[in-house]
């Protein structure tokens, strides 16, 4: 195994590093082959069609599956030899669903992320630390509430404030972070989504290196510094995302025809689904 | 902290820091007001039965041992106290305790608010193990161990319980991962495979033989001393001594366990300390005062309901619960044919059950909201 890979890629400072990484279940290569840095300040967004392996190589860079083949390295380390309480102080998920059974408070869920990594804080401060979180969500105003009773986009925010909460808890311990967010705005409307995806950008800009899990291409577009599209299990390119795409492409892996355009303001490719042979709409 | 607050028509922090308050000082008040109500209780169970001592004079006896007065510890009711109500009660205490803890680990680690030491093989394990001590063991018993009945059936269950939890981890662990579902299922199966074959064991059974398996599985208090005492104790309080390690674990397991994974929890570990500890103290009450049922599902739900489902008030909260009620179900069990006893399993589940039910049926929403 090259541990020499990770140095001479684009980004050398990257925080986690998948170098070769497969993964195989029930006789299906469900990620073959893929190399991914995740630099800090750098929003990476993961596109991709239906069971193309996106979720699969999430688990992978966070530990929660180990690799058939191929290796994960945090700051160098083998991500398996690292005890689960560092990982924790320096690797937040937030995850694609979560359920919960017994009627938890949206200020218990979000406590949650600082219960374990916070221990070193005081009472007080990790409360107002948790008060912050949920308010930077959005779902202060629901602290009092029970989970179960949320809408699914409540649901999502309450689940982002927990990470959040995490990551601010985590900060006191370890200031090389990696923020993980599997499909983070599947619930939530246009103005959350926004909103979600800003602050994730603002996590970034503050040194965190933030991957996420997309579907919406026009946001993937907009927001991602660096661009991964995955197709079969295999990361078909990678890159800054005005170089990344193209129609060819799109029509490869998504199977429907698009045509990039770009926006008149920053000059980003923007995408507008095209039936058969009709022109596109205004 | 430089998160960026975008507008929200927020409850202000203000607000939430006095809900968080508001939400400790009920806990508080809480573990304060239990643990008052269960030594009161423990106060009046040792004054009740054949011979009835005010809780004046059970209070002064108490204080007057605990100071090492001999001289105050005289008389008929001292002897009553000391050397017959009080190892019970403390049984009692501890195997409520026990069994309601048991029962609010056991729904943390399966996510389910109907799991129980019950359902997951332990007590049908313990159980036939018992059953086949009583109706087997004049057959095969022979020398030292025909001297010692009261030491060979405990002793029976006690491994009765510990190789069908042994059995269940087993079947459910895959490459070093405990899969709860598989787990939860064979626990169903080895639970009726278990219950079947106590019914065999009955069935083959002679008269002697089926009242001492109806006692058993009914449960009882009867027969306390020192000296059970001094086995129940060492194997039931270390699961009590570990709830303070296990709440955060269990909490970070209701998000799931890939979740609870990424809150830094060693999720392997919770699980088989939890389900290793609930196996040792289910399968010492068993051993101690047969199969009484209810406890570990009713005291832990009514703890969530009055607190919440938070395991750092869960778990000491239902340990108070479960040793009230039990307790409690005594002096009942002594009391209702006295000088008589009726088996404790049917106070339990003759208060408990009606209980339960005003209580569902009292709630306006669906219970899992």
């Amino acid at each position: 195994m090259s541990e020499t890979v990770a140095s001479q890629g684009s980004a050398p400072q990257a925080i986690v590093t998948g170098q070769g990484v497969s993964f195989t279940a029930g006789g299906r290569q469900l990620v073959s082959e893929a190399s991914l840095a995740l630099a800090p300040g750098t929003t990476t967004i993961l596109i991709g069609p239906n069971g193309a392996g996106k979720s699969t190589l999430l688990k992978l860079l966070t530990g929660e599956l180990t690799p058939s083949s191929g290796s994960v390295l945090v700051d160098g380390e083998a991500l398996s030899s690292i005890p689960g309480w560092r990982l924790a102080c320096q690797r937040v998920v937030m995850a694609q669903h979560a359920r919960l059974v017994f009627p938890f408070s949206v200020y218990e869920v979000a406590r949650l992320g600082a219960d374990g990594v916070g221990r070193a804080l005081s009472r007080q401060r990790r409360e107002v630390l948790i008060g912050e979180c949920l308010a930077a969500a959005g779902v202060l105003e629901l602290a009092s509430r029970r989970y179960q009773t949320l809408s699914g986009g409540e649901q999502q925010r309450v689940q982002f404030a927990r990470a959040l909460c995490q990551m601010e808890a985590g900060r006191s311990v370890c200031e090389r972070q990696v923020l993980f967010l599997d499909e983070p705005i599947a619930s939530l409307d246009l103005c959350h989504q926004l909103a979600l995806l800003d602050m994730a950008r603002t996590i970034a800009a503050r040194g965190v290196a933030v991957l996420v899990v997309l579907h919406d291409l026009n946001l993937a577009v907009t927001y991602a510094d660096h661009l991964v599209v995955m197709d079969q299990g295999r990361i078909i390119v990678q890159g800054a995302p005005a170089k990344t795409l193209d129609d060819a492409l799109l029509r490869q892996v998504f199977k429907v025809d698009l045509s990039l355009s770009r926006a008149p303001a920053p000059g980003l490719p923007f995408l507008l689904p095209q039936q058969h042979r009709l022109s596109p709409a205004a | 902290m430089t998160l960026a607050t975008p507008p929200a028509r927020s409850m202000a922090l203000p607000s939430l820091a006095a809900f968080v308050d508001g939400r400790r000082r009920a806990a508080v008040a809480t573990v304060i007001g239990l643990t008052l109500a269960c030594l009161a209780l423990t106060i009046v169970a040792i004054g009740q039965g054949a011979i009835a001592i005010p809780p004046g004079r059970v209070a002064e006896i108490l204080m007057a041992r605990l100071a090492g007065d001999d001289a105050l510890l005289q008389g008929r009711d001292v002897l009553v106290v000391l050397n017959i109500r009080l190892p019970r009660v403390l049984i009692g205490l501890l195997i409520g305790a026990a069994l309601a803890v048991s029962g609010a680990l056991m729904q943390g680690l399966f996510r389910n608010p109907l799991a129980d030491p019950g359902l997951v093989g332990v007590s049908a394990g313990a159980g036939l193990a018992a059953a086949a001590t009583i109706v087997l063991g004049d057959r095969f018993l022979t020398g030292m161990a025909m001297k010692l009945p009261f030491a060979v059936l405990p002793f029976g269950a006690f491994c009765g319980g510990l190789l069908s939890t042994l059995a269940l981890y087993l079947i459910a662990t895959r490459d070093g991962r405990t899969s709860v579902a598989t787990m939860l299922l064979a626990g169903v199966a080895l639970g009726a495979l278990a219950g079947a074959l106590t019914g065999l064991l009955a069935y083959l059974s002679d008269d002697r033989q089926l009242r001492d398996l109806t006692f058993w599985s009914l449960g009882s208090l009867g027969g306390a001393s020192w000296t059970k005492l001094s086995a129940v104790a060492p194997i039931v309080l270390p699961l009590l001594l570990a709830m303070p390690l296990l709440a955060r674990g269990l909490n970070g397991l209701m998000l799931g366990e890939a979740e609870a994974y990424h809150l830094g929890i060693p999720v392997q570990r919770v699980k088989a300390m939890a389900i290793i500890l609930v196996a040792l103290a289910v399968g010492a009450s068993v051993a101690t005062a047969g199969m009484i049922g209810f406890v570990g599902i009713v005291v832990p739900h009514l703890v969530r309901l009055a607190t919440g489902p938070d395991h750092r008030l869960l778990l000491p909260l239902s340990a108070l619960g479960g040793a009230m009620l039990l307790v409690g179900a005594d002096i009942a069990a002594r009391l209702i044919v006295a000088p008589a006893e009726l088996p404790i399993g049917i106070v339990t589940a003759a208060i408990g059950a009606p209980f339960f039910l005003w209580l569902l049926l009292r709630r306006s929403g669906p219970l899992d909201v």
